[in-house]
């Protein structure tokens, strides 16, 4: 007969604290299912033997989320204004930059961050799409999730290329130039690309301005959208195992059976006969 | 225990069970018509069409307010229920599946129109026509005003009597003033005299105009050769209408491209480097002994040079894009230009 010993108080009080606290996130998990939604987006099964190569893809994620923070505190500083200044003579856009570099507190770091941020950005992009080439983590089923990712990192080329321009100094202006008729002379369309960008047939205010909405709004709006697909093709798919692994973590098809016979929207499940009416779901994801 | 007794308010209870709707009327339409006339009446004719818009208002709003009252009044309302009949499942009709508890529903044929499949073809289609009113406009606003109204500046330059024979200038003046400093363009003159015109055999003056932007992808050409202070001149500055023109005497010996090392020579073909034609050329007009710049022109290749030069002339295209040769045919739509 087991004798209930009566608890402690230091034991009631950590009840009561255990309570206290899940008290919101069982009120918040009953209306929302979030709780779990979050467990699902950030707990699955990794191998064992994986190495940090594997983490580039959360670190360039990490220095997006810089660059996008960092921008939209920038953004309240920032002028996106070719007009001269009628007490300096000095373009109102450069000005606006000086004054966050020199005199804004911490103007200079903020702005270093995102300067030298987006350096940063590309490069993990670019390390991360060499780890998954290297470790084969393109192949089926994870074609799509290469073509996002290409989408993503072509996305943030266009980051960098209006991003350069919104010094309004000599090296931008010219660079974006060089840049705008780079692009001019594709052939068929490349003219009226060029000229879409400037806003007109020469670089001008217009050109600051729209470079601008497309730094900051258009493009970053796309490499949202296009990272959150990345994303849920991470968490449908699964963690790659590495070349060198004997764990299986993702959700890799049955190498036995030829791609062609799998399960699809137009090829259901072979099944034995007496077997359960459900029809499995396209992709067997259990 | 002893039976229950129906409470005294059971039968107002029971009213409120019952379904408890107003049955349909038009009255609130009117009366929302009649709000509209008044409020396009104050911008319009406040007296006449607003009055008639009150008067509208007024009805309407009455007689809605007397049917919603009705109730309250001890008016009987009658209210035809909506019902559908159900049927056993049988002959022609879909059985639920047996696990399940459910109403047998008749099975209809794939060609009729069943209401569900109506509201869902018109919500895809005014979603449709909704998203198109919407997106049309916007795209055209983000797209079009790059390539409308594309007007041409007139650049004055100042006098001739600025400009002496056979001498080079650099001459940096703003296009724009509305724009100010960011549409400042240089241009290379010289002045080569006047010249019989082909058509009216008339003197005209010549003058050879070109512009700085690098054929290969825009920079700014330098002419190679001394300037102003080194020749010992001065340099020119004058103001005209379109803001402050400077003209820097030169020597050159062709142009330079900074970026990418294309060179040209002074009447601007192309000598050496990565530009695929001549420097483009600005076509000009003097107006009361002054020189007018007008828009740019492209050109292939100018053979002599001067006023007998013979320029290969083509419609203004981009820095990199061929005019002439095979390689025109990538660049078959230009566009529009002033």
């Amino acid at each position: 007969m087991a004798v209930r010993r009566k608890p402690t108080r230091a034991e009631i009080r950590r009840q009561r604290m255990e309570e206290l606290i899940n008290f919101p996130l069982d009120w918040l998990e009953e209306r929302s299912g979030l709780i779990g939604g979050v467990r699902y987006f950030l707990f699955r099964n990794v191998p064992s033997d994986i190495n940090w190569m594997q983490t580039l893809g959360s670190a360039a994620l990490t220095a997006f989320l810089v660059q996008a923070i960092t921008g939209v505190i920038l953004a309240m500083y920032y002028v996106p204004s070719a007009a001269t200044d009628p007490h300096t003579g000095k373009p109102v856009a450069w000005e606006s930059i000086v004054n966050i570099s020199d005199n804004l507190f911490m103007g200079w770091l903020v702005r270093g961050m995102h300067r030298w941020g987006a350096s940063v950005f590309i490069i993990l992009m670019f390390l991360h799409m060499g780890r998954v080439f290297l470790f084969g983590a393109y192949k089926y089923p994870r074609e799509l999730n290469w073509i996002i990712g290409v989408l993503i990192l072509v996305m943030g080329m266009m980051e960098g290329f209006t991003g350069y321009l919104l010094p309004w100094d000599q090296t931008a202006y010219w660079a974006t130039v060089v840049g705008i008729n780079l692009n001019g002379t594709a052939p068929f369309l490349g003219p009226w690309l060029a000229q879409f960008l400037r806003g007109g047939q020469e670089i001008s205010g217009e050109t600051l301005t729209r470079f601008y909405s497309l730094h900051m709004l258009l493009i970053p709006g796309a490499i949202i959208a296009l990272i959150g697909l990345h994303l849920y093709l991470v968490i449908r798919l699964g963690v790659t195992s590495p070349p060198w692994s004997k764990e299986a973590a993702g959700m890799e098809p049955d190498e036995e059976e030829p791609a062609r016979l799998r399960p699809g929207l137009t090829r259901p499940v072979p099944r034995p006969a007496g077997a359960s009416a459900m029809q499995a779901e396209p992709g067997g994801r259990e | 225990m002893e039976p229950e007794q129906p409470s005294p308010d059971t039968e107002q209870e029971s009213l409120h069970e019952e379904a408890h709707l107003p049955p349909p009327t038009f009255w609130p339409i009117g009366f929302a018509i009649g709000i509209v006339v008044v409020l396009v009446g104050l911008v319009i004719n406040p007296e006449l069409i607003s009055s008639i818009g009150a008067v509208i208002a007024i009805v309407f709003g009455f007689l809605w307010a007397r049917d919603a009252t009705a109730e309250l009044r001890g008016q009987t309302l009658v209210v035809e229920p909506e019902r559908r009949q159900l049927k056993e499942a049988g002959e022609g009709m879909t059985a639920p599946p047996a696990d399940q508890q459910g109403v047998a529903l008749p099975r209809v044929d794939p060609a009729t129109v069943t209401r569900s499949r109506f509201l869902e073809g018109a919500t895809l289609g005014l979603g449709g026509v909704i998203g198109g009113l919407i997106t049309v406009p916007v795209a055209g606003f983000a797209l079009l005003p790059s390539f409308l109204d594309q007007k041409q500046h007139k650049v004055d330059l100042g006098p001739l009597s600025n400009f002496p024979l056979s001498q080079w200038f650099v001459t940096t003046f703003v296009v724009d003033p509305a724009e100010g400093e960011v549409s400042r363009r240089t241009a290379f003159i010289r002045n080569n005299g006047n010249v019989a015109d082909p058509k009216t055999k008339k003197q005209v003056p010549s003058f050879t105009i070109i512009s700085n932007h690098c054929a290969h992808l825009g920079c700014p050409v330098q002419a190679n050769g001394p300037t102003g202070a080194i020749l010992g001149q001065k340099t020119i500055h004058e103001r005209t209408a379109n803001g402050p023109v400077t003209l820097d005497p030169v020597v050159p010996a062709g142009y330079g491209c900074p970026c990418h090392g294309g060179q040209y020579d002074t009447e601007g073909n192309r000598t050496a480097g990565p530009p695929v034609r001549a420097l483009d050329r600005y076509s000009f007009e003097i107006d009361k002994g002054r020189l007018i710049l007008l828009s740019t022109y492209s050109v292939s290749h100018v053979v002599g040079t001067g006023a007998q030069a013979k320029i290969y002339r083509y419609k203004e295209a981009g820095p990199g894009e061929h005019v002439d040769g095979p390689e025109q045919w990538f660049y078959p739509l230009q566009p529009p230009h002033h």
